[in-house]
């Protein structure tokens, strides 16, 4: 049994302002993602997609309203460490090897045996034979991947991916949308920030379009789903 | 033990990177090696010279090394936002900041180690028989620094200006640290040499205060 399937988490986001001096990046944001449910956040850029998933990784207090994880999760295990975060920066060391990073990120995660479980993902995303490489000399669909296996080291309960196929080759792409499917059936609750339609967001189960950091648009209805993404009309 | 073994962690990662690149370290050595060279041949200072302003001249020295090397210390998690990685990560956030302190006490430290003979040769100051308690004002000294300095590092990294805000925040605060350790310096070049218990009591004080103070609101340190 994964650690996702063991932990089922559900977020609540309620009356959410985010203010960046008298600038709103979100106003009234309520949303109710539940345990498992794959969602994929739309909107064009500025929407307050990126403020929205930044709050959910709780990296940003909001200005107004609440963040609740359900069941809310205790110690030794805090909230942030059960969240997997893919954002637009990599979150790697530049300076480390591929390898270096993981390790040192699984041993912060405390993760029982952390060298089986790099040298496992570094497989998955087919860096193994380029592990004692710097990051820095790393192409950017590379350095996506090492990005993408911090983010999935300790199998999260709650994945927050922020344009995640940005820099992946197709073969990368489909390796993100099976990964993210494997997790999803896992039990692993998704939010995913996507542009237009790709095998990743075709896992979506629902789909919110942000406009001007209101919430615009929220459908689990197949096709209004896909022209939430394709930014059609509804 | 979380909070231990966390810091552990990443004060490896903070000294794999270092020594991989030596950028603090060898810049750092190279600026002070400089200030303490200059100044010897300027003045040309006697003994006498050197026991009046040698501790002054050599914590402005210190002082120059620690602002050139806190300031990269937090700048450096911005680049690939590794510091929003590190607190998705760790089970306390002050191991985060403690990792760093005890980085920046350690490389200032190393830095005065190498700095000291040549100080001790150029002015003529004999230092071989107040090892021992100039090492624990050297500490103590240090430790007060780099508490603040990492403190300041981590508020100015998230600042604009965060080049300039540094040292504009760091030297004031850093005032009474500096006379302390001056003072308690003076005193071991002294043709007597002795401790000076009042002012390391103010050092020990001044590095307790500042450790707690982050220790109690060293999370909204690192929040964005």
């Amino acid at each position: 049994m994964t650690p996702a399937e063991t932990r089922r988490t559900s977020l609540r986001l309620e009356n959410i302002d985010k203010r960046y001096g008298g600038l709103y990046a979100l106003r009234r944001v309520s949303l109710e993602i539940a345990a498992g449910q794959c969602v994929a956040l739309a909107g064009r850029n500025g929407s307050g997609k990126t403020t929205l998933l930044r709050i959910a990784a709780r990296l940003v207090r909001p200005s107004a309203g609440k963040l609740t994880f359900s069941p809310a999760v205790t110690e030794p295990a805090p909230t942030a460490r059960n969240t997997g975060f893919v954002a637009h920066a990599t979150m790697v060391y530049d300076e480390l090897t591929a390898e270096e990073n993981l390790l040192l990120f699984a041993r912060l995660l405390e993760i029982p045996e952390p060298a089986k479980r790099v040298e496992a993902l570094l497989h998955e995303v087919g860096l193994f034979e380029r592990r004692d490489s710097l990051v820095r000399t790393f192409s950017r669909g590379m350095r996506q991947r090492v990005a993408i296996a911090r983010a999935l080291l300790h199998e999260p309960s709650v994945l927050l991916l922020d344009e995640p196929a940005t820099g992946l080759d197709p073969q990368g792409v489909n390796w993100l949308a099976e990964t993210v499917q494997r997790l999803r059936k896992a039990g692993s609750t998704i939010l995913m920030s996507l542009h237009g339609e790709s095998e990743i967001s075709a896992l979506a189960t629902r789909a919110i379009r942000l406009d001007a950091g209101t919430v615009v648009a929220d459908t689990q209805n197949g096709a209004s789903l896909r022209s939430i993404l394709t930014f059609a009309d509804a | 033990m979380s909070l231990l073994s966390n810091t552990s962690v990443l004060l490896g990662k903070e000294l794999r990177t270092e020594f991989r690149s030596r950028e603090l370290l060898t810049t750092t050595v190279v600026f002070i090696l400089m200030i303490v060279v200059l100044f010897s041949f300027t003045f040309d200072p006697t003994r006498e010279e050197s026991r009046r302003f040698g501790p002054g001249l050599l914590w402005l020295a210190f002082l120059f090394a620690a602002s050139l090397m806190l300031q990269p210390g937090f700048l450096r998690e911005q680049t690939n936002d590794t510091l929003s990685a590190l607190r998705l990560s760790v089970s306390d956030p002050f191991a985060i900041f403690l990792s760093k302190l005890c980085a920046n006490t350690l490389f200032l430290l190393i830095t005065e180690l190498l700095m000291l003979p040549i100080f001790g040769v150029l002015y003529n100051v004999p230092l071989l028989a107040v090892v021992p308690q100039l090492a624990l004002v050297l500490f103590l000294g240090s430790l007060g620094l780099s508490v603040t300095g990492t403190t300041l590092s981590a508020i100015s990294a998230q600042a604009r200006m965060r080049e300039l805000l540094l040292p504009l925040l760091l030297l004031p605060l850093l005032t009474p640290l500096l006379i302390a350790s001056t003072e308690a310096t003076a005193a071991l070049f002294a043709e007597n040499p002795v401790l000076r218990w009042d002012w390391l009591a103010f050092l020990i004080a001044f590095d307790i205060i500042f450790l707690t103070a982050v220790w109690l609101f060293g999370e909204y340190l690192l929040e964005e």
